[in-house]
């Protein structure tokens, strides 16, 4: 695999984790219908024991420490998951 | 021998669906275990026993609906040698006439696995001699008439649980509104609370008061605090703001208890019952027991639990029936006040709005802090502003010093 692939099928994975550990949180939600770009507070109505434990499983699911300082780059799907590869990333190089 | 009533689980229950036996005849039961699962407008909950004993003879079907107050079971109280003699059954309070909405059953599967909380109660205890089953599989099957004995169960221990049932005939899955674990049903939970909150707001003199206070110490506090922790660990500002009503509540015992009966009781235990709201629509606010008495950790994985088990459904008999005084939290979204309606026959509850950054005075000097507006709904039964007062400024002083809570 390339590089590009490589990083392709992580961001794919991680993806995944944070949309089932958004389904533990929040069963009721679609999450097929919910923007990866959009503020999950208000697209899946996360509150912030909610995201306090999204953060946890998250944190438990891949070994990255999250500090409360980066939680304002956790705001989308979208976010999370960059945020998560980039740290993945830095752990490696 | 005492009987195991049909408990009131809170001011706007009239009658439960007993849904699941978890003992049978000749099971030692202590005080604290959960001996059945009752259906109510709630949810299903959890029914704890308050005696120890052994239990002698249910009294009550599967499935049956019956008032507050029914006996459920008899129990034979340790040292009883086999004299059956009825104990007076602990007073119940006045039920109110509330419509009752047929109990339904939105979805079952089993709630999932709690992330960080500590492991609420099996759903399934395996009984001897009986297949076993969640209550929600096992009324779709005798809805259906299906034998369970032919089912494979997929749950913990191999339990039969709704799907299953549900796999079996190839029903088709619930509807997207009402798939949630448990057994919430939204519809029946907004006739409750419409119940609850009438009868408040036509008994009950409510008076008002707000209070705004700056946080910024709180905040810096768990800044520093949460740094150093794993997420389990972490504290929110929901917890800080729990505690300081408790510890508030020793010098100001007249917003903690209930009014029964044209008069007030105190309570010594300060229960303080937490407002969560259920995506969706709805509302419940279980006990934190004797939140006074726990330390920040305690209370935050306290509240965790208590938040986890109430939107999957699973919330027992003594949370729904224990609180003392409410307290209700908007968090980080919504608006700045809340005014909230008192819970009966509980005398007060204290809301906090979510918290902004405003100019304000310190030392002398204006800069950004970080700042909450509380708010106190007061019985005017029991107390009147003025204590409403001192009690909302306690609180306030207790949030200025994080660290001693």
């Amino acid at each position: 695999m390339t590089e590009i692939e490589i990083r392709k099928a992580m961001q794919d994975e991680l993806g995944e984790i944070v949309k089932q550990e958004l389904n533990n949180i929040a069963p009721e939600v679609d999450l097929a219908t919910v923007d990866p770009a959009a503020d999950l507070r208000e697209a899946v109505d996360i509150d912030s024991m909610d995201f306090l434990n999204l953060v946890t499983a998250l944190h438990h699911r891949t070994g990255i420490d999250i500090p409360e300082t980066d939680y304002p780059k956790l705001v989308t799907v979208s976010g999370i998951v960059a945020y998560l590869g980039a740290k993945l990333q830095s752990a490696k190089a | 021998m005492v009987e195991f009533l049909m408990p009131s689980l809170g001011a706007d229950m009239e009658a439960g669906t007993l849904v699941e036996w978890l003992v049978k005849p000749g099971d030692r039961v202590k005080r604290g275990n959960i001996v059945a699962v009752v259906e109510t407008q709630k949810g299903a909950i959890e029914i704890e026993t308050f005696q120890a004993g052994q239990i002698e003879n249910l009294l009550v079907d599967v499935n049956s609906k019956v008032p507050v107050g029914t006996p459920l079971a008899l129990i034979r109280t340790e040292g009883e040698e086999g004299a059956a003699v009825a104990a007076p059954a602990p007073p119940v309070p006045t039920p109110v006439p509330v419509p009752t909405a047929p109990p339904t059953i939105a979805v079952p599967s089993p709630p999932p696995p709690p992330i960080g909380a500590p492991m609420p109660p099996p759903l399934v205890p395996a009984v001897a001699g009986r297949l076993p089953a969640s209550p929600a599989a096992r009324r779709l099957a005798a809805e259906r008439g299906i034998d369970l004995s032919i089912i494979t169960g997929s749950g913990p221990g191999g339990a039969i649980v709704y799907v299953d049932v549900e796999r079996q005939f190839g029903a088709a899955p619930p509807p997207a509104e009402k798939r949630r674990a448990g057994w919430l049903d939204l519809a029946a939970m907004r006739t409750a609370i419409a119940a609850a909150m009438a009868r408040s707001k036509r008994d009950i003199p409510h008076y008002y008061l707000e209070h705004q206070i700056d946080v910024t110490p709180c905040e810096n506090w768990l800044a520093e605090k949460n740094a150093a922790l794993p997420p389990d660990s972490r504290l929110l500002i929901g917890a800080l703001a729990l505690k300081a009503v408790a510890l508030a509540i020793h010098r100001f015992p007249a917003f903690n208890g209930f009014y029964l009966d044209n008069k007030f009781e105190p309570s010594k235990a300060v229960n303080v019952g937490v407002a969560i709201a259920i995506r969706g629509g709805g509302l419940a606010a279980p006990a934190l027991h004797d939140a006074d008495q726990l330390s920040l950790h305690d209370l935050m994985s306290g509240m965790r639990d208590l938040v986890q088990r109430t939107r999957s459904g699973r919330i027992r008999s003594s949370e729904m029936s224990d609180p003392t005084i409410t307290v209700s939290s908007l968090g980080e979204r919504g608006v700045e006040a809340l005014y909230g309606i008192i819970y009966p026959p509980q005398v007060a509850i204290v809301g906090f709005g979510k918290v902004v950054t405003r100019p304000w005075i310190v030392d002398g000097a204006i800069g950004p802090r970080s700042v909450v507006t509380m708010t106190l709904a007061g019985d005017h039964r029991v107390t009147d502003g003025h204590a409403g007062a001192l009690f909302l400024a306690e609180i306030g002083k207790f949030l200025q010093e994080p660290e001693k809570l």
